[in-house]
């Protein structure tokens, strides 16, 4: 439509709110990746032999894989050689209070609105910051001790719960996984570790911030989340990028482990810095996240907003092992400008009775391209396993593009998948509709993209639903005038 | 408050409007009616601003505020309201959600204070009892699923809330059942002021029987061909549209000649 394409151009020049780069002296490794490199990180963080031992598999199962190429879109080069895989502040000391942190650090902070202040914690927000490498300040740590949970940096975590990580850390995510599983195996640095005890129902959310601050400098955070029998947690991660004209690589791993009766749910807003209106610049979020359902009865559910990051290739997957476990898989993705996103889930019946749940929300704008790609597979022995997918794409404009890859594989035919899927505009007849009560256009589509998304939005904690419309709405500035 | 004068517009380049002269004072109410596809949803969307009209010649004044110079939002601030004809559906966006989105804007631009959500519950219930309209719909989706009738009825209730200067209801009584009809009729009724003004765009005289109108106008092909009062809507619901017709080509075969 013509007007759709009047829209676009007009409003086409959103700036990215969050680029502005933090001035502290960083400790970073040299570019470059080499066996070397992985002791330097092993050694800079007094790793146990068994971890260096772990990263180096890592590192050869990196050596002998290919960059994957069955997704919707041409892999960018990715010069590994070039990247520096290790940064940290300077000002390394723990530091006991916030008051020692680097005041530069906390403004930054204070700029990306992160929860660290005290109305916050009001709202029963616990916080892990990551910045780049190390993490940084964990709060609420001992309220959360008392009741056994533990809820640390994953450094932290190899230093004071070393039996709980070796039993746990790979086992959902094998080194030898992929890519970028292997590389983040080789050379992660820092990431959160949650350990919810039998029957414990976490008192609040947990929440990781993460935060790309040096250049030429990829983030590798490595989060491993156990929650024991009938235990309880929810999870919250949200992200934010510097701008940068060069691409920078994200790529991270997230391990969720179910015992029986337990209960995980993860929710990630993403806002890296997406590049800019013409792709130059963004980061390249190559991310792996797998949930197992070890134990019967036992349910994760993940739940994304994605708005940034130059390019999204991201399969939060879920093993329902134990019987009668679920899975829940609610995303939202949006493109604008020249944004890939190719996204969706992998979801693996194995027991009896397990059952899952799809509900994907692609928007695209601008020349963004939004693909959904999802596996539902129902193994054997997955009696009476029932899935549902409903899978929704919104365009705005028509320079850009959705898809949708969905795969079925099953080898029990008492299991039941349906599947669903419709694409729709945003009609300019829509726009003017709310334009005449009094709306403007970009008010207008923030509602209508709201509204499309609310099954989605609705599932995150009301703190971050708030923040993920934003997002939303601002991710969408410029695609309509 | 509002004036019209000569008025020409085009869609996809073939002129729709030709020449529209129109004064509406506030305290009254017009009515305009006139065969299918006489122009009347184009000038109630030029009105509003539709972008895809082309305003060719011609001017539109509300209040000494130039109407033509505003983007469509702005107008529907400063009080142009159009019951659609056809009303959109938005899956997802709640209807009370949008319309204290709607609100807000409004008030701001009027400089009124923001309303309390309880203020604004409270008014909503109010204007729901005016023109009977149904909690229940006001708590859906934006005329998701809505039947005829009851998307006629939330452009009415809308009208309600967001109380504008000039009201244009483009054949809002169309879709309506003979009960729905006199309620949204009463409603309106009750909504008409010294201040504000309403035109009707309607192809039934029963309408008017219940919102009596000041003024009867017919379009037929882009003018406005014939004024009267409230007896010109009998004579049309008795003779059609043809004799008129007759009238405007025999006038136009004497202006070519
Ligand atoms: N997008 C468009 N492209 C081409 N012609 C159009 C377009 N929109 C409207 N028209 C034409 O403009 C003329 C006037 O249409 P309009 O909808 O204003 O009539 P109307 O008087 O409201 O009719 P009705 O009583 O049937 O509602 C019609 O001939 C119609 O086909
Ligand atoms: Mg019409």
């Amino acid at each position: 439509m013509e007007k759709d394409d009047m829209m676009l151009d007009e409003l086409a020049n959103k700036e990215y709110e969050f680029g502005f780069v933090t001035d502290i002296d960083m400790d970073i490794s040299e570019v470059g990746l080499n066996e070397d490199t992985v002791r330097f990180i092993s050694a800079k963080k007094n790793e146990p032999q068994w971890l260096l031992d772990w990263r180096m598999k890592g590192f050869r199962a990196f050596q002998k894989q290919d960059m994957p190429q069955w997704q919707n879109f041409e892999m960018p080069e990715i010069d590994f050689q070039s990247i520096s895989y290790y940064a940290a502040p300077k000002k390394q000391a723990k530091y006991a209070s916030l008051d020692e942190v680097d005041p530069e650090l906390l403004k930054t902070f204070a700029k990306l609105g992160i929860p660290m202040s005290e109305q916050k914690q009001l709202a029963g927000v616990a916080v892990d910051v990551v910045f780049d490498s190390v993490s940084v300040s964990t709060t609420y740590k001992e309220h959360l001790n008392e009741m056994g949970i533990i809820f640390c940096s994953i450094s932290e975590a190899v230093k004071n719960h070393p039996e709980l990580v070796q039993k746990y850390l790979g086992t959902v995510v094998p080194h030898t996984d992929n890519t970028f599983a292997s590389l983040n195996t080789a050379v992660f640095s820092d990431g959160s570790f949650v350990y919810i005890p039998k029957g414990v129902r976490c008192p609040m959310e947990l929440s990781t911030y993460f935060r790309i601050n040096a250049e030429n400098t990829g983030q590798f955070e490595r989060t491993l989340i156990i929650a024991d029998e009938d235990s309880y947690v929810s999870y919250l991660e949200g992200c934010t990028a510097p701008m940068r004209d060069e691409n920078q690589l994200h790529a991270a791993v997230v391990e969720l482990i179910a015992m029986k009766g337990a209960e995980i749910k993860y929710s990630t807003v993403q806002n890296w810095y997406p590049g800019d209106k013409d792709g130059k610049g963004g980061i390249f979020n190559f991310v792996t996240k797998r949930g197992a359902c070890r134990g019967d009865h036992s349910k994760i559910s993940w739940t994304q907003v994605e708005t940034g990051s130059a390019i999204t290739w991201k399969y939060p997957s879920l093993i329902l092992q134990g019987d009668h476990s679920s899975g829940e898989f609610y995303s939202v993705a949006v493109t604008n400008n020249k944004q890939i996103a190719d996204t969706g889930t992998k979801i693996y019946h194995l027991g009896a009775n397990t059952k899952s749940r799809i509900i994907s929300k692609g928007i695209s704008a601008g020349q963004g391209q939004n693909s959904y790609r999802g596996l539902v597979q129902m193994g054997s022995k997955a009696k009476n396993a029932r899935n549902f997918t409903q899978c929704d794409s919104l365009l705005i404009g028509d320079q850009c593009g959705a898809h949708t890859f969905p795969y079925i594989e099953s080898k029990n035919n008492t299991a039941t998948i349906e599947h669903e899927a419709t694409t729709s505009k945003i009609g300019e007849d829509q726009v003017f509709y709310l334009n005449q009560r009094g709306i403007d256009s970009e008010q207008a589509i923030a509602l209508i993209v709201n509204g499309y998304a609310k099954e989605v939005l609705n599932q995150l904690p009301m703190e971050f639903a708030v923040e993920a419309q934003k997002l939303l709405s601002l991710t969408l500035e410029g695609s309509v005038g | 408050m509002l004036s019209i004068k000569n008025l020409h517009a085009n869609i996809e380049g073939k002129e729709i409007l030709k020449g529209i002269n129109l004064e509406v004072n506030a305290g009254e109410v017009h009515a305009i009616m006139g065969p299918n596809g006489s122009g009347k949803s184009s000038l109630s969307s030029v009105l509003a601003g539709r972008e895809n009209y082309e305003v060719t010649e011609g001017e539109v004044w509300l209040d000494g505020k130039n109407l033509l110079d505003m983007k469509p939002e702005e107008r529907a601030r400063e009080g142009v309201f159009l019951a659609f004809q056809y009303p959109v559906e938005i899956p997802g966006v709640s209807n009370i959600n949008f319309l204290r989105t709607a609100l807000s804007e409004i008030r701001i631009h009027r400089n009124l204070p923001p309303l309390s959500a309880k203020d604004f519950l409270k008014m909503t219930k109010e204007k729901q009892e005016l023109v009977e309209f149904e909690a229940k719909l006001a708590n859906r989706s934006l005329n998701q699923g809505f039947s005829g009738g009851e998307k006629k009825r939330n452009e009415v209730f809308q009208l309600a809330m967001l109380d504008p200067k000039l009201s244009i209801l483009d054949e809002t009584d169309s879709g309506l059942d003979i009960d729905a009809l006199r309620i949204v009729s009463n409603g309106i009724n009750k909504l008409r002021t010294a201040d504000n003004a309403f035109v009707l765009i309607t192809h039934y005289q029963r309408l008017l029987e219940y919102i009596v109108p000041d003024f009867v106008h017919v379009l037929y092909n882009g003018q406005i061909v014939r004024s009267g009062t409230k007896e010109l809507a009998l004579e049309l619901e008795e003779k059609g549209y043809d004799w008129l017709k007759e009238e405007y080509h025999g006038q136009e075969s004497i202006n070519t000649k």
